[in-house]
């Protein structure tokens, strides 16, 4: 904090910020300091209250009380653009791209460069590409990709650089690295750094410990809506940060029980679509097995394939040891194969409705008799599961866009542990999730598997890999490049896997 | 022990009885209630002007009167909860309303009444088809149809009205008979609204049609065959547009090709947009759309009761609409910035 008078900058100081939704209290009295030239994380459960902290802060939400301070003044915001103005910017969690326009449009959004209102695209390349060059994200993105083509980690990026940009004062991130690999969490990390020594106040929000007590300078803890406290990082411990972030002492530690394997339940042979060549694996029941590497290598594609999404175009899927065409994802539903997807927003959550609706879904069919719905089985479906994973919401009945991201992960999960399917495929199913649910998480996977359901899933984060699968599946570029025992697996011999042959190949050093 | 917490805010005596009215508002909906108030402030003011309107003989004419738009708009809401949108109804209704007449002319009105709802059911499904396997949006493909099934119409009569149902007993009931004093023609749209309320709201198949309209990606990850849905509410929304189309022919003893069927789908829209279903989909009821079918024919009674110049009809059901749904955007808090959602 002595640092602040050497720089022209400012730093954020919120006071008692209180917000409240119908029946529920996001926020209740809480303070903020975001100092210059400090990283400083903000963590807590799902639901805490950090998205919607982060919301006021740029201008989304308006308060019901508190007062904010940018450099010492005063400031209100009545919108997003008065936060801007204000040299402030907040990265959101799930950024908003449009889709049928170029990266370099997506990121000049609102400022196109040119000359008489005449949009010169050439300029706006040049301008996007030597931007990206800045911020260490050409690598990445090529500007004329259009955003619907973007993955999430791309997305991210666009939403960034769009930040940064405008030269912000202050600066937040919502959960930038829920969509980053290992790699581009790198880069993002060199960027903060660069942020934080050029004086800029940074505030970060993670579930993740290990990037927290990386990155960031101090901690501040939130839980129901209210401050808890705040902690240098070197003073603290993750243990300490977990007990003041859910109010008791939990283990983060997991391990998994092995059991014993049953029949293959899901076999795939040479198996080929447009994103991924000549891809062959087992599942047994009772195993997990893990589908490993970077953000890109065609993990998704396959898993929706094998979800009867896209055109499988050469081998074949076998379930129980039959063979399977499957046009639709409602046959390979029927033929027992449940995916929760990795774009909940995109690809699995109806927005508009409730809870409720969203979990009871993919097993209307089993709730119905001579199809009317059955209200009280839904109901108590919807409660089973909302207990089980501690779905936060006020009840059964909220709208799906009011709950935390976190919240809304779980409830896919829930659609899915609710529909039962022998072979179950979770894509990133612990993206946003706090420390607490993720080892819930993690023991009704368990559990899954002790019951005899082969499960197969995709995660980015090598500890999640390694504590939960049997046997790590890596795939590179379309392709399987290796497969490790969960005896043998280290994350070094899976990031190995996950791009040797790529950078050897074009000759590049990683 | 803490499991999932919910906070709420703290309950005094005076914060209980604010809740309790809280519940109720958002039991019934603020939609719904702005539309009923709406409806209240209406009569007053009609009423009070011309004590006719509370004739019985007045309901009933406001009744039978918004019955044929009141079928078309109850279909309507269930495209566009689905995310689709039918700009053909209109024309189909007129379709089957020149079919029917002229099917009643050689086989009689059995016939003319199954014919004429088959005909209907067939454009839906060639609308529905053109979306699926066209790949063209619900609104080029049935905007299409609009004018195509209105130039079919018009080639089978040669643009003129068909046929004279006026004495045939089936259609003289449909048009004037009644059930226990209420006209047949009230019947016909209030069992409508329950069956389609009842679908959508009890049933698996109605609370798919919101599941595709409100993320079509999600649900057919769910296992949903989003295809078989489009097809069928097209299919439905053409054949109860038939029955719209048959209506007419009772009540004007003749089919008509254009007549009495033109704009008709411009005013399901109104009506589905001012009962608060969002045009994105996913999202609305029956409850009010048929509230929102009331308060259009209350207040076109009204104007007519008034002897308010007929053009200005349009004018009001216009503005109606844009501050319905002006109010509606603003109360989801929508922020002033580009292209509205
Ligand atoms: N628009 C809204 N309407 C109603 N409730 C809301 C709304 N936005 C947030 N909430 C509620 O406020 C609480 C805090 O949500 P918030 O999104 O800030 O949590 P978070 O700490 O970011 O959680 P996560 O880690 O899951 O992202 C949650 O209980 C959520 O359900
Ligand atoms: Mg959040």
């Amino acid at each position: 904090m002595t640092r602040s008078d050497d720089w022209p900058r400012a730093s954020l100081n919120a006071r008692g910020i209180t917000k409240n939704f119908t029946g529920v209290r996001a926020l209740a009295g809480v303070d903020l300091d975001l100092p210059t030239g400090k990283v400083t994380a903000l963590m807590g459960e799902n639901g805490a209250g950090k998205s919607t902290l982060l919301k006021i802060l740029s201008g989304d939400y308006q308060p019901d009380e508190g007062t904010i301070e940018i450099g010492g003044k005063a400031v209100t915001f009545a919108t997003p653009f008065d936060s801007r103005a204000a040299g402030l910017r907040v990265i959101a969690q799930e950024p908003e791209i449009v889709p049928f326009v170029s990266v370099a449009e997506n990121i000049y959004v609102g400022a196109l460069p040119g000359s008489r209102g005449i949009v010169s695209q050439r300029q706006l390349q040049d301008r996007a590409r030597a931007d990206l060059e800045r911020f260490g994200f050409e690598r990445f993105l090529d500007p004329a990709t259009r955003g619907i083509d973007l993955s999430p980690a791309q997305r991210q990026m666009v939403e960034i650089v769009r930040a940064l940009i405008g030269d912000p004062q202050v600066i937040c991130f919502d959960e930038p690295t829920s969509s980053l690999s290992d790699s581009e969490t790198g880069v993002l990390f060199d960027l903060i750094v660069r942020l934080r020594d050029e004086g800029r106040a940074v505030g970060y929000v993670s579930h993740r410990m290990r990037e927290i007590f990386q990155i960031a300078d101090t901690v501040t803890i939130l839980r129901d809506g209210r401050l808890i406290g705040s902690r240098e990082i070197r003073d603290t411990s993750v243990g300490e940060v977990v007990r003041m972030m859910v109010g008791r002492d939990l283990s983060t530690m997991f391990e998994r029980n092995r059991h014993e394997l049953g029949e293959v339940a899901l076999e795939l042979e040479a198996v080929s679509t447009d994103d991924v060549t000549d891809i062959s694996l087992t599942v047994r029941r009772g195993e997990v097995v893990a589908l490993a590497g970077l953000v890109g290598a065609g993990r998704t594609e396959l898993a929706l394939a094998i979800a009867g999404d896209r055109p499988v175009t050469a081998g074949t899927i076998k379930v129980h040891g039959v063979a399977q065409r499957f046009r639709s994802p409602a046959d390979s539903i029927a033929a027992g194969i449940g995916l929760a997807p990795e774009e909940r927003k995109a690809d699995a959550l109806i927005m508009v409705r409730s809870v409720r609706d969203n979990i009871a879904l993919a097993v209307l069919g089993g709730l119905s008799r001579f199809g009317v719905v059955d209200r009280r089985k839904e109901r108590q479906l919807a409660e089973k599961y909302i207990a089980q994973l501690r779905i936060r919401t006020p009840s059964m009945a909220q709208l799906m866009q009011n709950l935390s991201g976190g919240n809304q992960q779980k409830v896919v999960l829930a659609r899915w542990l609710a529909k039962a399917t022998d072979v179950l495929i979770l894509d990133e199913p612990t993206r946003g999730v706090d420390v607490g649910a993720k080892a819930e998480i993690y023991a009704i996977v368990d559990e899954l598997a002790a019951n005899g359901v082969a499960v197969l899933v995709i995660s980015s984060e090598l500890p999640e890999v390694l504590g939960l699968a049997d046997r790590i599946i890596v795939m590179q570029e379309g392709r399987v490049t290796g497969e490790l025992t969960h005896a043998e697996a280290t994350e070094e011999r899976i990031l190995t896997l996950a791009i040797a042959d790529h950078f050897s190949a074009e000759g590049v050093q990683p | 022990m803490s499991t999932t917490v919910v906070h709420e805010i703290p309950t005094t005596p005076e914060v209980a009885r604010a809740n309790a009215f809280k519940r109720t508002v958002l039991a019934v909906g603020v939609q719904n209630l702005s539309l009923i108030l709406a409806i209240a402030v209406l009569v007053v003011a009609i009423g009070s002007q011309n004590s006719a309107f509370f004739l019985t003989s007045n309901l009933k004419t406001i009744g039978t009167a918004v019955t044929i738009s009141g079928l078309l708009a109850l279909v309507q809401t269930v495209v566009i909860i689905m995310g689709g949108i039918d700009l053909a109804v209109g024309s189909i209704a007129g379709l089957a309303s020149v079919t029917s007449a002229m099917i009643f002319t050689s086989a009689g009105s059995s016939a003319s009444f199954f014919g004429a709802l088959a005909i209907g059911a067939v454009c839906g499904l060639v609308s529905g088809c053109i979306v699926v396997f066209g790949r063209v949006t619900p609104m080029i493909a049935t905007l299409a149809g609009l004018i195509a099934f209105k130039g079919v119409a018009q080639l089978v009569s040669n643009g003129r009205a068909q046929g004279y149902t006026g004495a045939d007993p089936f259609y003289v009931f449909l048009a004037r008979g009644s059930i226990i004093g209420i006209p047949t023609l009230i019947w016909v749209l209030v069992l409508m609204a329950l069956l389609i309320h009842f679908v959508l709201r009890y049933t698996r198949v109605g609370r798919n049609i919101y599941a595709v309209g409100g993320n079509d990606t999600a649900a057919r990850l769910s296992g949903i065959n989003i295809n078989r849905y489009i097809l069928g509410v097209f299919i439905l929304a053409g054949t109860v547009a038939a029955l719209a189309g048959i209506l007419i022919t009772a009540r004007t003893g003749s089919g008509q090709p254009v007549s009495g069927s033109e704009g008709l789908e411009f005013q399901s829209i109104t009506a589905a947009a001012l009962g608060g279903v969002a045009l994105r989909g996913g999202k609305g009821s029956i409850g009010g759309t048929i509230l929102a079918v009331i308060l259009l024919g209350v207040l076109l009674n009204g104007m007519s009761l008034l002897g308010v110049n007929p053009f200005w009809q349009n004018v009001a059901q216009g503005t109606l609409l844009v501050a319905a749904v002006i109010i509606q955007q603003l109360r989801n808090g929508e922020r002033r910035v580009g292209l509205p959602k």
